[in-house]
Order: C-alpha cells, then sequence, then structure tokens
C-alpha cells in the first residue's frame, strides 16, 4: 500500500557543538520513506533515533544535506515557515502525552485548529469526529489528569490527527504504558496507516511494538545497520 | 477556544497565587489611587489661584501679624489695584473637633479681590457689608451643618476672647452663601467683619494676619513685591511678599511635603509588585516550559506565544488594578464629603486614573516581558529533551 517518495533524507550529516568538543550524531544519512509507510526505528539509546524525528519533524535542522517532504526541501524553510510546515503536515506523539494540563480532552485535541481557518462548527464537528475515532467521546470534558495513560495517549492521538497530517511521528508512543495498553495504542496506529494511509515513523525500544510496523529501521552508531521488512 | 481561553486559563492555573498576585496589584492601585487624586488636587488647588495675586505675610513666619496701617500704605503703591487683608480665626462650631477655616476680613474688598473665585447673591452681599455681626458661609460648609441664610450661629474660636461676653464665642448671623466660581476653589470657610472682630478681640488689636493684593497685570509682580518688601525693611514688621501661587505651595510645603511622600509611598508600593509579580510570572512561566515547547513542535509561531504571555502578564495587572481604581474613586468619594471640601477638587480625575492605566499596562509589560522573551527564544529540542 506505500506509493510516492515521501520523505527523502540525502546525505543528511547532524552535529552538535558542546564547548570544544563536536559530536557528530549523523554523517551522509541517506533515507526514503514512501507515503503509507509504517517504519518502527530501533537502536541503542544515544544512537540518534529521537535526533532523526526532531529532524523529520522540522523541529530541528541537519548541518548539511537535503530532507525534502513531499517533493519540497524542508531543511531550506525559516523559522516560522518551519512552523506553519509542522501545523499542516506533522502530527506528533510522544512518550509523556504532553497535553495540556488546564484543557480538557476536546480542547487540548482542538489546540492545533487555532492555526488554521476552521469556523467555531467546523472545529468542534473535528473534534467530535477525531475523539471518536480514539473512542473517547464520553471523555471529551475530562482533564489530562482525570485519564489513564492509555487514554491520554489516545487523546494526543486525536490531537496528532486532527489538522489531518500526512506524517505521524511517534517516539516511544508505547514507553509509558503496559503490554495490554500499549497492543492497544499500536492497534490503533496500525489502523490509522492502513486505513487512512498515515505514514508513521515510530521509535521504540520494543520489539512487539516493532512488530505493528511495516518495516524496522536498526539505527546504532549513526548508521542505519539493517532493514528488515516485517510481513 | 481562542488565544484569550488559553491565557485565561494559564493565569488561573494556580488560583491562589493568582488571587494574591491579583490583591498586592489592587491594594497598590488602591493607594495609588487615593494619593495620588490628593496630590492632584493639592497641586491643581493651588494652580486655581490668580496670577496677579500677592500675599504680604510677616517675614518672621506668616503666623505673625502685620499692623493694619500697612494696608493704606500698600494700596497706595503704584501697580497695585486692589488690597484685602484677613485675619486667622481659629473657628470651631460646637466641638474643638469641628475646625472651620474661619476669617475676619473687611467684607467690600475680600469680595472684591475673590470676585472670579466666589459666586455670591449681591442681595446677600449687600446684607454682609451692611451688618456688622453677620458672616458669609462657604458653601462646604453650609451644607455640612444645614446653616440657612438668616440663622445665628455661635463661632469659637481656639485662639480669641470676647469682650463682649468675656466667652471665646462670637454668635454670628448667615448673610449670605458662597459658591465657588471655580470649582477647585475651596468653599470650606467662614469670613465675617474684620470690624467686629477688631473691636472685641481683647488682645492683638490693629493687626491683620496677612495682606492680599491685586496688581495690575502678573508682569508687574516683580517689582510691586520689591515694592512693598523694601517699603517696610528695617521697620518692626518686615514682610515678605510673594504669589499667591507660592504662598499655597509654601503653605503646603509647612505641611510637609506631600507630593514627595505620595510618590514615595506609591513608588515603594509599585517597586514591591514590580518585584512580587515579576518574579512570580517568570517562574510561572518556567513551570511551563514543555508546554510552551509542545505548543511550538504543534506549529504555533514564537511571536505568538510571546504575544500569550505578554497578555498573561498585562490581564493580571488589569485584573488587580482597575477594581483597585475603582475603590480607590469610591474612597476618594467618601472621604471628599467627610472632608467637606477641605480639599477642593478631590476626585478621582481623568488624568490620574489615566495615568493609573498606564501604570498597569507598564507593570504587565515590564513583568511580562523577561519571561515572554524566554517563552519567544525557547528552543523546542532543549526544551523538549525528547520528543
Ligand atoms: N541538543 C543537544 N546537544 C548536544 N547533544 C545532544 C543534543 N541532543 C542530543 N544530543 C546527543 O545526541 C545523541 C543522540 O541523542 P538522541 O536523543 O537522538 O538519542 P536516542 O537514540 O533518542 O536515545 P534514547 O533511546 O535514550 O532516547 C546523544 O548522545 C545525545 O547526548
Ligand atoms: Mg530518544
Amino acid at each position: 500500500m506505500t506509493g510516492q517518495t515521501l520523505i527523502h533524507l540525502q546525505d543528511v550529516s547532524k552535529r552538535f557543538v558542546k564547548g570544544r568538543d563536536t559530536i557528530t550524531i549523523f554523517d551522509h544519512l541517506g533515507l526514503t520513506i514512501p507515503a503509507g509507510d509504517f517504519v518502527a526505528v530501533m537502536g541503542p539509546s544515544g544512537s540518534g533515533k529521537t535526533t532523526l524525528l526532531n529532524l523529520l519533524g522540522g523541529i530541528d535542522q541537519p548541518t548539511g544535506g537535503s530532507i525534502t517532504f513531499d517533493g519540497g526541501r524542508v531543511d531550506t524553510l525559516t523559522e516560522g515557515q518551519l512552523a506553519r510546515w509542522r501545523a499542516h503536515n506533522v502530527g506528533f506523539i510522544f512518550q509523556f502525552y504532553n497535553l495540556m494540563p488546564t484543557l480538557t480532552a476536546a480542547r487540548n485535541v482542538e489546540l492545533p485548529l487555532l492555526l488554521t481557518s476552521f469556523g467555531r462548527a467546523e472545529r468542534k464537528r473535528r473534534v467530535e469526529a477525531a475523539l471518536s475515532l480514539v473512542g473517547l467521546a464520553e471523555r471529551a470534558n475530562h482533564y489530562p489528569r482525570e485519564m489513564s495513560g492509555g487514554q491520554q495517549q489516545r487523546v494526543a492521538i486525536a490531537r496528532a490527527l486532527i489538522s489531518d497530517p500526512k506524517l505521524l511521528l511517534c517516539d516511544e508512543p508505547t514507553g509509558d504504558l503496559d503490554r495490554t495498553t500499549a497492543d492497544e495504542i499500536l492497534s490503533m496506529l496500525r489502523l490509522l496507516n492502513q486505513e487512512m494511509g498515515k505514514t508513521i515513523v515510530m521509535v521504540t525500544h520494543d520489539p512487539e511494538a516493532a512488530k505493528y510496523a511495516r518495516r524496522t529501521l536498526h539505527l546504532d552508531k549513526g548508521r542505519f545497520t539493517e532493514r528488515e521488512l516485517v510481513a | 477556544m481562542s488565544d484569550f481561553y488559553l491565557l485565561w486559563r494559564n493565569l488561573f492555573r494556580r488560583k491562589l497565587r493568582t488571587f494574591l498576585m491579583i490583591l498586592a496589584i489592587f491594594v497598590a492601585f488602591v493607594i495609588y489611587g487615593v494619593l495620588g487624586s490628593i496630590n492632584y488636587a493639592f497641586e491643581h488647588g493651588v494652580d486655581s489661584s490668580a496670577d496677579n495675586r500677592l500675599v504680604v505675610v510677616n517675614k518672621i513666619t506668616f503666623i505673625q501679624p502685620l499692623p493694619y496701617a500697612y494696608v493704606g500704605k500698600i494700596a497706595a503703591i503704584k501697580g497695585v489695584k486692589n488690597v484685602t487683608f484677613a485675619n486667622w480665626f481659629g473657628g470651631y462650631y460646637q466641638d474643638a473637633r469641628n475646625q472651620i477655616g474661619t476669617f475676619a476680613v473687611d467684607p467690600e474688598s475680600y469680595l472684591r479681590i475673590y470676585r472670579d473665585d466666589l459666586r455670591i447673591d449681591p442681595a446677600q452681599r449687600d446684607a454682609f457689608i451692611h451688618d456688622r455681626t453677620s458672616m458669609v458661609v462657604g458653601e462646604a460648609i453650609a451644607t455640612k451643618y444645614g446653616w440657612k441664610v438668616g440663622d445665628r450661629i455661635p463661632i469659637n474660636s481656639n485662639i480669641f476672647t470676647n469682650k463682649a461676653n468675656g466667652s471665646h464665642t462670637w454668635e454670628l448671623t448667615v448673610a449670605g452663601i458662597a459658591y465657588a466660581a471655580k470649582e477647585s476653589f475651596n468653599t470650606s470657610f467662614i469670613i465675617f467683619q474684620y470690624e467686629n472682630f477688631n473691636e472685641s478681640k481683647t488682645f492683638g488689636k490693629d493687626t491683620v494676619g496677612w495682606i492680599t493684593l491685586e496688581t495690575d497685570s502678573a508682569a508687574v509682580n516683580d517689582t510691586v513685591a520689591a515694592t512693598i518688601d523694601d517699603l517696610f525693611a528695617n521697620s518692626t514688621a518686615e514682610t515678605n511678599t510673594q504669589s499667591e501661587k507660592a504662598f499655597g505651595k509654601a503653605f503646603l510645603a509647612q505641611l510637609g511635603n506631600i507630593a514627595l511622600i505620595i510618590t514615595l509611598v506609591v513608588g515603594a508600593a509599585f517597586a514591591t509588585i514590580l518585584m512580587i509579580v515579576g518574579n512570580t510570572m517568570v517562574m510561572a512561566v518556567r513551570e511551563r516550559t514543555k508546554e510552551i515547547a509542545v505548543l511550538k513542535t504543534l506549529g504555533f509561531p514564537s511571536w505568538r506565544i510571546w504575544r500569550q504571555v505578554l497578555g498573561e502578564s498585562v490581564l493580571l495587572a488589569l485584573l488587580g488594578g482597575l477594581p483597585g481604581l475603582a475603590v480607590a474613586g469610591l474612597l476618594v468619594m467618601v472621604l471628599s464629603k467627610g472632608a467637606s471640601g477641605a480639599i477642593p477638587g478631590l476626585a478621582l480625575t481623568l488624568p490620574v486614573a489615566g495615568l493609573g492605566v498606564a501604570f498597569m499596562l507598564l507593570l504587565g509589560v515590564v513583568t511580562g516581558f523577561l519571561p515572554a522573551w524566554n517563552a519567544l527564544r525557547l528552543n523546542i529540542v532543549t526544551a523538549l529533551g525528547r520528543l
């Protein structure tokens, strides 16, 4: 079900300068992700998985090389342009959900719509649809602290989906959840990939979680050491 | 949902903390509103004095009297248009606590000099001039005690004794009521006939408290003042002549430098809230570092987050400050009634209120600036640590 190239990394390098030391995370890294793909990224701690997601999501810029998304360069955008680009194209799902504690589930989901020109009614309709999709319609008026980890993560998924982005980036989305809840979340991600055609890149430490992806990339010392296709 | 809703929720995230900050700002603006109004009333009361009026007082201190003969001598000086004089009486009504600014004056010349400041019915004016035991009561006093024309009122002095009855009491008939022609003119006074006073008092005969005169124009003020002071130099009662404005200011200075005290008190109140609110805002925004990073990740532009933080601190300042000003306005109203016009024109005026609102905005911007800047510069990658 995968199609044209959605993301293309070419000769991407990433270095951090810390005092006198320069840490090289990536050096001439290449990667192609077709639209509709579901990629799991695994690797030891410190191997650069999060850094990779930051680059894919346009919240960090490469030191060298190019990143294209849907045929357009991302690495050359300014900070303001990147913000707009993220709002349209990327949904983020974090390990610790990162919901706004002062807002109800519905308002958390609505948050990205503040960046669009949708009217009140349309926003309400979309929020309801997104919450139903993740099975939390009844929880619309609950605050994050009143919900379990799994429920909060589902709200986060609804928030990531609300502006209908092509790409979902998940950094250990089940890292804080028990097996059963993790499987629920992962099934939901798989569904989003299969039924809605969302392209997903998911970082995980859990081999069981990786099985939900179409393929797994192993990252070590700044290189993809192995590529395997899962079913 | 709007940006304002986010801002509002953030502001009231910790209700007690926000409430305490609002309270601190509220108190500061009550203080500002009341003291600022008093200061304004004082400054503008003084300013209402005519430009070409001079006051002649004893050089030693203005409490020392001047010989009555000076009045005629001053009237003869070139450039002097009108002369009058007044004597402090130390008046009160019934109870020594009910002090009233009471002056023994020459009716005709006194009312002529204050013709632009006081409004009085011509018939009442004539009655005052012709009835030796009458008085004219300022509107504020007439209203306070409910006195009407024709009433006979015993006025006491805490200085003088009445030869006629050996007591401190003078019985005076209300000949008329004087109204302020200018809003800021103090009508909390009584004037009665100097002749009556001079003949019935037991000491200090043929002296006056001070002499007020009108020059041909403000341009000759300095020359006239110099001529007068030269004339009485080396006499037993040397004089000091200054403009009425300067006299009023000097009089206030005797009460203590009100403006300075007010500025210090208000300044201290503002410095305190500036530190409290500024520090709390920095902490409050630091606590949400991660949330701000998430907002930026979702695509909220930095300027919008900057605007939110600044909006939050400005809103905080307004939430405390506006009610503070409103309460100050009420207090000033009560105060101005209670003082029965002792401070003429005492009200929370537009300039004072306007400056107050400007202070609120300034407070909001100053306390919000650093946290807003921090939020603007916040780097997503470092703030999130991990995605
Ligand atoms: N802002 C930064 N400044 C300096 N070094 C950084 C920065 N961000 C990441 N690094 C370094 O880059 C390397 C990769 O970090 P990254 O967070 O991408 O690893 P990771 O694979 O996600 O690890 P984990 O599994 O623990 O989450 C680490 O050595 C880290 O210390
Ligand atoms: Mg990581």
